[in-house]
């Protein structure tokens, strides 16, 4: 809000209106929808309609595979978040270190961040493919029984998705963090210089605790792009489903509502989504309330 | 040896090439299996050199109506694309931007709840609502239609916040001196503020064309129709029908990836410099 403003004129409702409907009819209605959907167990063909309170909810939680379900994209989530940060990361402080040259890599990494979600899905799958994949050919060497099996083994299938999640997802952090870095005032780091010549103590003890605000930020941003964005990856490189196990949370809210028609189940997954989400945003707030900035 | 070593700053660069490889090699193999027969593919496996057959493939797959899908081409599937990046982008910018003037310049009863409206949205992405959204959009009948497509995509208000720590930034001064000179809010937005917004603006506008263009949950649950397909949808055929022929066209799959590819990343490289001001703007 400005200290001097426009008063009495329709222009504010006018300018608001868009936006305000496309989120009431878009946003506002269907999460609703999701929150009044998840307390009714509809039958499969749609006909009848019973309020169940918690059903769904205790349904979902007391069925192991969604258990399994949340538990491995929980882990998947992690690994993409700390794979792709270290290895943003290592650029990042490799092209703040240059004297010269520095700006010739800059777009020969950032380019990347236009690699929507679905292709490096087919990239991962075709590199992997038993068919015609070279990864796959050089994990399994002819003549013996092949180990590395994705469209078999849940895990194998796992390291595929996170493969194709962390090689889209890095140069997204490698801008932030370069940006973040290249925020460090010289002097301080000239300071440091001279308290600490070892390079790689002076990254921990001083780079680092910098760089926390940009940090969390983007653990946040690629949490969630691992939790939702990463729908596309494992849809394209398991086109008929993935190996029982390698679904994430939301392949399988989408799986239970349209394949499935569980509505009522579904729509629990969702709000529990939703919660998650919640909490994350509240974390983030409570955190960068506390204003780590230095 | 040492000295020359660190000098030059050979491990930064030899780290940084192996970086580059590492983003860019995998895309190297997929564009040079695409110019190569498939039966060369299904003998010999991914290529790493270049074949002989780029424009057969490419000429094809813009043209043909057949390989991965029986209704649309290559070139029918990029135009919906187009569309898709287009329409979001430049909506988003539209409804953003005109939220965030009403929210910063004026008083008005129920500014702080619409504010408080518009930043839940924020919270909640598309994919955790998405049946609900569906039902909302099949009963309003916008299923197999561009708005269908592009409207509840634009309900997120990252532009909103963009645009309004933007509008925060711009001195106080200015409006008193418009407001001196007799210019209404009308005046005020058209004249001043939108000229002044033209970078946040192209910024702005890049990204959110990246983002529209590469979605692929919502066209996929939106899109029965297959004349509205984008291209990164078609990826979801290739992938649906290369296994099950006898003669799989890998070829033309990787074709495919590269024509939905190419576009997002030109822009990105082109108009590198707003958009990283825009990236680093647009969520902090």
């Amino acid at each position: 809000m400005k200290r001097v403003t426009f008063s009495h004129s329709p222009i504010p409702y006018l300018f608001v209106l868009p936006q305000i409907a496309i989120i009431a009819v878009f946003f506002l209605w269907p999460s609703a929808e999701a929150i009044r959907l998840s307390f009714f167990l509809e039958d499969p063909w749609g006909l009848s309609n019973e309020f169940v309170w918690f059903e769904n909810y205790q349904t979902i939680f007391e069925d192991p595979e969604y258990v399994g379900t949340l538990i491995a994209t929980l882990i998947f989530s992690l690994s993409v978040t700390f794979l792709s940060l270290g290895l943003a990361m290592l650029l990042a402080v490799q092209v703040d270190g240059l004297l010269r040259g520095g700006g010739t890599y800059r777009p020969l990494i950032t380019w990347a961040y236009a690699i929507a979600p679905a292709v490096a899905g087919l990239v991962a799958r075709f590199l992997f493919s038993p068919q015609i994949g070279p990864i796959y050919a050089w994990l399994n060497p002819e003549g013996q029984p092949p180990w590395f099996e994705p469209n078999l083994d849940s895990i194998d299938a796992w390291v595929v998705v996170t493969s194709g999640a962390v090689w889209r997802q890095v140069s997204v952090n490698f801008i932030y963090l370069l940006a973040g870095l290249q925020s460090i005032p010289r002097a301080v780091l000239e300071a440091s210089r001279i308290d600490n010549p070892s390079g790689l103590g002076r990254f921990w003890s001083v780079t680092f605790p910098l760089l926390a605000p940009t940090l969390f930020f983007l653990m946040v941003i690629n949490f969630s792009y691992a939790f939702f964005e990463t729908f596309a990856i494992i849809d394209t490189v398991f086109p008929f489903g993935p190996p029982s196990g390698a679904a994430s949370l939301v392949y399988k809210v989408y799986v239970d509502g349209f394949k499935g028609a569980d509505l009522g189940g579904s729509s629990a997954q969702s709000v529990v989504l939703m919660l998650f989400v919640l909490a994350l945003t509240v974390v983030q707030f409570r955190y960068l309330e506390k204003k780590i900035h230095y | 040896m040492r000295v020359f070593w660190k000098r030059h700053q050979l491990l930064n660069h030899l780290l940084l090439l192996l970086g580059v490889a590492f983003l860019a090699l995998p895309l190297w193999l997929v564009f040079a299996s695409s110019t190569h027969d498939p039966g060369t593919l299904i003998r010999e496996g991914m290529q790493l050199g270049f074949g002989g057959k780029f424009q057969e493939t490419y000429y094809g797959v813009l043209t043909e109506k057949k390989g991965f899908t029986e209704q649309v081409t290559a070139a029918t599937m990029m135009l919906n694309s187009l569309i898709l990046g287009l329409g979001f982008a430049l909506g988003k910018i539209v409804v953003s931007m005109t939220a965030a003037y009403a929210i910063v310049y004026f008083r008005f009863p129920l500014g702080g709840a619409l504010f408080w409206v518009i930043f839940t949205t924020l919270l909640l992405p598309l994919e955790v609502r998405i049946i609900p959204s569906y039902k909302v959009v099949a009963d309003l009948g916008m299923l197999n239609s561009y708005s269908g497509l592009i409207i509840p995509l634009i309900a997120s208000a990252t532009g909103t916040f963009y645009f309004r720590q933007f509008f925060r930034s711009v001195p106080d001064e200015l409006l008193e001196a418009a407001k001196l000179d007799g210019a209404g809010p009308w005046k005020f937005f058209i004249d001043i503020l939108l000229p002044l917004s033209r970078t946040m603006m192209a910024a702005l506008f890049i990204i959110m064309f990246v983002v529209g263009w590469n979605q692929y949950l919502w066209p996929l649950l939106m899109t029965t129709d297959e004349s509205y397909n984008t291209i990164v949808l078609g990826i979801k055929s290739v992938m649906q029908n290369i296994d099950g022929n006898r003669l799989p066209e890998y070829n033309r799959g990787f074709a495919l990836a590269i024509l939905a590819l190419v576009p997002p990343v030109c822009i990105v490289v082109f108009f590198q410099r707003w958009f990283i001001k825009g990236l680093l703007e647009s969520d902090k």
